[in-house]
C-alpha cells in the first residue's frame, strides 16, 4: 500500500456472496483523505459490489468496515449518507418523473420552519449548481425528458455538490462527452485538492490513469494489485485485469487508422432527408452491405433519435428510409424487426428484463423463428447457451435473472439476442459502453465477423474510440447535421473531436 | 506491481447466506396468498361443522364459477399492467344480449328479436368482442390509460344494457346456455367444468405458447419489449379483447345460472375478479404472477364468502371483514414486489 495519510475508510477481509455466486472473496480496501482512487477489472469482478457495500445498499457481508479508525456497519444507504459517502451508480438511479432541481436536492430539499419545500429556492440554487458544472438546464423540467448522458450528467452533479466527503463514482463517464469528461474531471481534482475521497471505476484506462492518485486492480472478486498510478502503466493494468497473453488489445487508438476505400456491395439502407424536430436536420446517408458505418457526435447531437427512427421507434417529421431500395415507413418497432433491423439501444434498463432468466432475454428478439405457436423452451436455451459462450458472458447460467448479473455482461446480453439469426441491418448504440477491455475486443471481434457475412452495420457513439475501432466510414453529427464525412483516408481521435 | 496468481481456484465452501431464504423471498408472491387459504379453510372449518363438507365445497365452485370466467381475462391484463374496469359491465350486456335475441315469454315486455340459439350466442360474442375492441383501440391507438379508457366503456356497456332491456327483466337464453349455465353432468355443474376449462386454457396459453410469454414480457417492461421488436401495441390489444370475450362468456353463463337478465347484475364481480387476481398474487405492476395465482385468489374469496355465511356475523360485518382481507392481500403484493426488487438490486 502507499505511503499517506492513515485511511479515512478501512475494508478487511470483505466476502460478499449473491446466492451461490462470490462476488467478493475476502478484499481488502483502503482510501485515504483527498486521494482520487482509481478501480479497474473485468465485467462482474466485483467492483460495484464493493462500492455498495461502503455505499450502505449492501448490508449483509462478512469483514470488518473501519471508517475513520472505527469499526462500524451501515444498515441502509441512509447510515451512509449521515457519515457522508455518497455514490453515482453505474445504473442512473435518478428519478425520472421529478424535476431537474428535485434530483439534484434528491433527499434533502431545502424547507422552511414549517416543513414546506421551498421551490423557487430550490430551483435557483439547484440551476447554481448545475451551471457551475457546466450544464445548463431549466431546473424544472422534467428529468426523465431529457438525453440520457445529460441525466447522467445530472446525478453526477448531485453526489459532487452533496458535500459528502467520500465519494464513489462507478463509471460515470460512460455517457458523456470529451469536453464533459474534462469537466468532471477538473471537478474531481479541485475536490480532492480539497480533501475529498474519492472512487473512481472506469473501463478506460487512460482516464483512470490520468485521474488517479491510487489504482486497485480486482479480478474475479479478489483484489490483484494496488499501485501508485505513476508507478504502472496500461499494459501492466491490462495484464493485472485479464491476465497474461492478451496484452494486445485493439482497444484505443492514439494512432491514426487508415479508413477503406467504399466497397461496391448492394446498399442495404438508404436515409434521405430525415428531419425531426428540435434534433435532425435533412440527415441522409446509406449503408451497404458488409459495411460499418460509424456515426459520432456528442451527446445531444441528435443520434439517439436518429437511431430510433431506423428502428421505428420514432417517426421523422421529414424524410424516408429504404431497405434494398424499397420504401419503408414502419409503423412500429415491430416492423422494423420484420424488415431485418436489430437494434441496441444505449440504455441497458430500456432493453433487458431484469426479473427474468438471462435465456429468455436473449430468445425474446427471434421468439418467432424459433417457435409458432407454442414455445420451445430447450431450444431457447440452447440458443441462449450459445451466445453466452460466444460473447463470454459471466456467470454463464442461461437461468439466472438477467438483475443479477454485472453492468457490462448485462450489455452483453443485450447484444447477444439480436445475434442467435442475424439480421439485414444492425443499428447498435453506445455497443461497448461499459464493458471491460477484453469484453470491447470481443464485441470488435463479433462485428467484424457479422461484417464478413455481409450484414450492414451502424454504430452510434459519443466515444471516439468506439467509432474508430469498428467503422470502415464516419459520418460526424453536430447540433442533428451531418458536418463531416471520413471515408477513404487517414483519421485519428483528434481529427474526429475536431470535426464534431 | 504484483499481478494476481491462479485467482480461478473455486472459493472453499463458506457459509452460504440463506439460500433458503432468498428463495421464500422470491417465492413470497406465490406463497402468501396459498398460505392465507389454507389460514381460512383451517378457521372456517374449525368454526362451523357445516363448512368442510363436500357439498359445501360444491358450493364454494359453483359460486366461484362466473367470477373465475371473468377472471382468466383479467389475469391476462394485469398480468400486462393494465386494468379492465368494464368486465363488469361487459358481462352483463352481453348477457342481456344473449337474452334480447332469444324468444321470451309473452308476459316480458321487451321489444326483443328472437333468433335461433346459435345466431343469439354468436351476435352476444360479437358484442362483447366489439367493446374490447373499442377497448383496445381506445389504449393502443388513441393512448388513452386503460383505468379510463374501461371507466368510460363501463359507463357504455351499462348503457346499451339499459336501452335493451328497459327496466325490465328477461328469462330464456338458448338451450346451449341454460344448460351451461344451470344444469350439472354427473352430479358436477356445467359452469364448473366451463370455469375449470377455461382457467386451464389460460393457463397453458400464458405458460405454453409465444403469446403468453409476450404478454409477461411486455408487463415486465414495456420499453424493452418494444426494443426487442414486438408489436407491443398489438399484444396489448389483444388482451383486451381476451378480457371483454371472457367477460361476455361469463356473463352469458351468469344469466342462465341466475335464470334472470337485468340491469345491474353483475356489478360485485368487478371487484370480485380484480380481488381475485390481485389476492392471487399477480402483480399489479405487470409481469409476474398468473392463472395458478388467480385460482388460488378465487378460493380465498370464494371460501371467505361461503364461510362467513356458516358463521354467525353480523351481515354488516362481513363486509368490512372483506375488505380488511383485500386490504391485507394488497399490502402483501406491493411489499412482494418490493421485496424481489431488493433481492434483484
Ligand atoms: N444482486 C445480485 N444478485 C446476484 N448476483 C449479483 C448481484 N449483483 C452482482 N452479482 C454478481 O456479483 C459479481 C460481481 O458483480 P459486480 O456488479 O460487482 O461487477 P463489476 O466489477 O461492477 O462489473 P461491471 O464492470 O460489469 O460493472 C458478478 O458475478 C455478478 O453476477
Ligand atoms: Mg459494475
Amino acid at each position: 500500500m502507499p505511503a499517506g495519510l492513515k485511511p479515512i475508510l478501512e475494508l478487511q477481509e470483505i466476502t460478499k456472496a449473491f446466492g451461490g455466486v462470490e462476488a467478493l472473496r475476502g478484499v481488502d480496501f483502503a482510501l485515504s483523505p483527498g486521494e482520487i482512487h482509481g478501480l479497474v477489472g473485468e465485467n462482474g469482478a466485483g467492483k460495484s459490489t464493493l462500492m455498495k457495500i461502503i455505499a450502505g445498499v449492501h448490508a449483509d457481508f462478512s469483514g470488518r468496515f473501519i471508517l475513520d479508525g472505527r469499526e462500524t456497519r451501515f444498515r441502509s444507504v441512509r447510515d451512509a449518507h449521515a457519515a457522508g459517502i455518497a455514490m453515482v451508480h453505474q445504473e442512473l438511479s435518478v428519478a425520472p418523473d421529478l424535476s431537474v432541481a428535485e434530483n439534484v436536492f434528491l433527499g434533502n430539499q431545502p424547507t422552511n420552519r414549517f416543513g414546506f419545500v421551498q421551490w423557487r429556492r430550490m430551483a435557483r440554487e439547484a440551476g447554481e449548481q448545475l451551471k457551475r458544472f457546466g450544464i445548463d438546464v431549466d431546473p424544472m423540467s422534467r428529468l426523465g425528458d431529457l438525453p440520457i448522458g445529460l441525466q447522467q450528467l445530472i446525478e453526477i452533479a448531485r453526489v459532487l455538490f452533496s458535500g459528502a466527503r467520500i465519494i464513489i463514482l462507478d463509471e460515470p463517464t460512460s455517457a458523456l462527452s470529451p469536453p464533459e469528461v474534462e469537466r468532471l474531471f477538473a471537478t474531481l481534482k479541485r475536490l480532492r485538492d480539497e480533501g475529498t475521497s474519492i472512487v473512481f471505476i472506469s473501463h478506460f484506462i487512460e482516464d483512470i490513469l490520468r485521474v488517479s492518485n491510487v489504482v486497485t486492480v480486482f479480478r474475479n472478486g479478489r483484489k490483484v494489485a494496488e499501485t501508485r498510478a505513476a508507478d504502472t502503466n496500461k499494459p501492466a493494468l491490462i495484464e493485472a485485469m485479464i491476465g497474461h497473453g492478451r496484452e494486445a488489445l485493439e482497444e484505443t487508438y492514439t494512432h491514426d487508422i487508415m479508413l477503406p476505400p467504399p466497397a461496391e456491395r448492394p446498399v442495404v439502407l438508404n436515409a434521405s432527408g430525415l428531419s425531426l424536430a428540435r434534433s435532425l436536420r435533412d440527415v441522409s446517408f446509406d449503408v451497404r452491405a458488409g459495411e460499418v458505418l460509424g456515426i459520432y457526435g456528442f451527446m445531444g447531437c441528435g443520434q439517439l433519435e436518429l437511431a430510433r427512427i431506423l428502428f421505428g421507434k420514432l417517426k421523422p417529421d421529414q424524410g424516408s428510409l429504404a431497405i434494398a431500395g424499397e420504401q419503408k415507413a414502419f409503423r412500429s418497432t415491430a416492423g422494423a424487426r420484420r424488415a431485418g433491423i436489430a437494434f441496441v439501444p444505449e440504455s441497458r434498463r430500456d432493453m433487458l428484463f431484469h426479473q427474468e432468466p438471462v435465456y429468455k432475454n436473449i430468445s425474446i428478439s427471434v421468439l418467432d423463428r424459433i417457435s409458432s405457436l407454442l414455445l420451445k423452451p430447450s431450444r431457447e436455451r440452447k440458443i441462449a447457451a450459445r451466445q453466452v459462450d460466444q460473447l463470454r458472458i459471466r456467470p454463464a447460467a442461461v437461468e439466472l435473472d438477467l438483475g443479477m448479473l454485472s453492468g457490462g455482461n448485462q450489455q452483453k446480453v443485450a447484444l447477444a439476442k439480436w445475434l442467435s439469426y442475424p439480421p439485414r441491418l444492425l443499428v447498435l448504440c453506445e455497443p461497448t459502453r461499459g464493458m471491460d477491455v477484453g469484453a470491447k475486443n470481443d464485441v470488435i471481434h463479433i462485428v467484424r465477423d457479422l461484417r464478413a457475412k455481409g450484414l450492414a452495420v451502424i454504430v452510434l457513439s459519443t466515444e471516439p474510440e468506439t467509432v474508430l475501432s469498428l467503422a470502415d466510414r464516419i459520418i460526424v453529427l453536430k447540433r442533428g447535421a451531418v458536418v463531416r464525412e471520413f471515408s477513404n483516408e487517414r483519421i485519428s481521435k483528434d481529427r474526429l473531436l475536431e470535426a464534431a | 506491481m504484483t499481478s494476481g496468481e491462479s485467482v480461478t481456484v473455486p472459493a472453499p465452501d463458506r457459509k452460504r447466506p440463506h439460500r433458503l431464504a432468498v428463495m421464500l423471498r422470491s417465492q413470497m408472491r406465490n406463497i402468501a396468498p396459498f398460505l392465507t387459504l389454507i389460514c381460512l379453510f383451517g378457521f372456517f372449518a374449525a368454526a362451523s361443522p357445516s363448512f368442510a363438507t363436500l357439498d359445501n365445497l360444491g358450493n364454494i365452485l359453483t359460486q366461484i364459477s362466473v367470477t373465475g370466467i371473468i377472471a382468466v381475462g383479467l389475469t391476462f391484463v394485469i398480468l400486462c399492467a393494465e386494468i379492465d374496469l368494464s368486465i363488469a359491465a361487459i358481462a352483463n350486456v352481453t348477457g342481456i344480449a344473449v337474452a334480447y335475441f332469444t324468444l321470451q315469454e309473452s308476459y316480458v315486455n321487451i321489444a326483443n328479436v328472437p333468433m335461433p340459439g346459435w345466431a343469439a350466442i354468436l351476435l352476444a360474442l360479437a358484442l362483447c368482442a366489439l367493446l374490447g375492441l373499442v377497448n383496445a383501440f381506445g389504449l393502443t391507438v388513441i393512448g388513452i390509460p386503460s383505468f379510463i379508457m374501461t371507466l368510460a366503456m363501463m359507463q357504455i356497456a351499462a348503457g346499451i344494457s339499459a336501452l335493451l332491456v328497459r327496466g325490465q327483466i328477461a328469462y330464456k337464453v338458448p338451450p346451449l346456455v341454460t344448460t351451461l349455465g344451470s344444469t350439472s353432468i354427473g352430479g358436477i355443474p356445467w359452469i364448473v367444468i366451463v370455469a375449470a376449462l377455461m382457467l386451464l386454457g389460460g393457463h397453458l396459453v400464458l405458460t405454453y405458447t409465444r403469446f403468453g410469454r409476450y404478454v409477461y414480457m411486455v408487463g415486465g417492461n414495456r420499453e424493452a419489449a418494444e426494443y426487442s421488436g414486438l408489436n407491443v401495441k398489438l399484444i396489448l390489444g389483444s388482451v383486451m379483447v381476451i378480457s371483454a370475450v371472457c367477460a361476455g362468456i361469463g356473463g352469458m353463463l351468469g344469466v342462465a345460472h341466475f335464470g334472470s337478465a337485468q340491469q345491474n347484475e353483475f356489478d360485485t364481480y368487478l371487484l370480485d375478479s380484480i380481488a381475485a387476481v390481485v389476492v392471487g398474487g399477480t402483480s399489479l405492476f405487470g409481469g409476474r404472477g398468473g392463472i395458478g395465482n388467480t385460482i388460488v385468489g378465487l378460493f380465498v374469496l370464494g371460501v371467505l364468502n361461503n364461510g362467513l355465511d356458516h358463521v354467525n356475523i353480523d351481515s354488516f360485518l362481513k363486509i368490512l371483514i372483506r375488505g380488511l382481507i383485500l386490504l391485507a392481500a394488497l399490502v402483501i403484493n406491493v411489499y412482494a414486489q418490493r421485496l424481489r426488487e431488493r433481492t434483484a438490486d
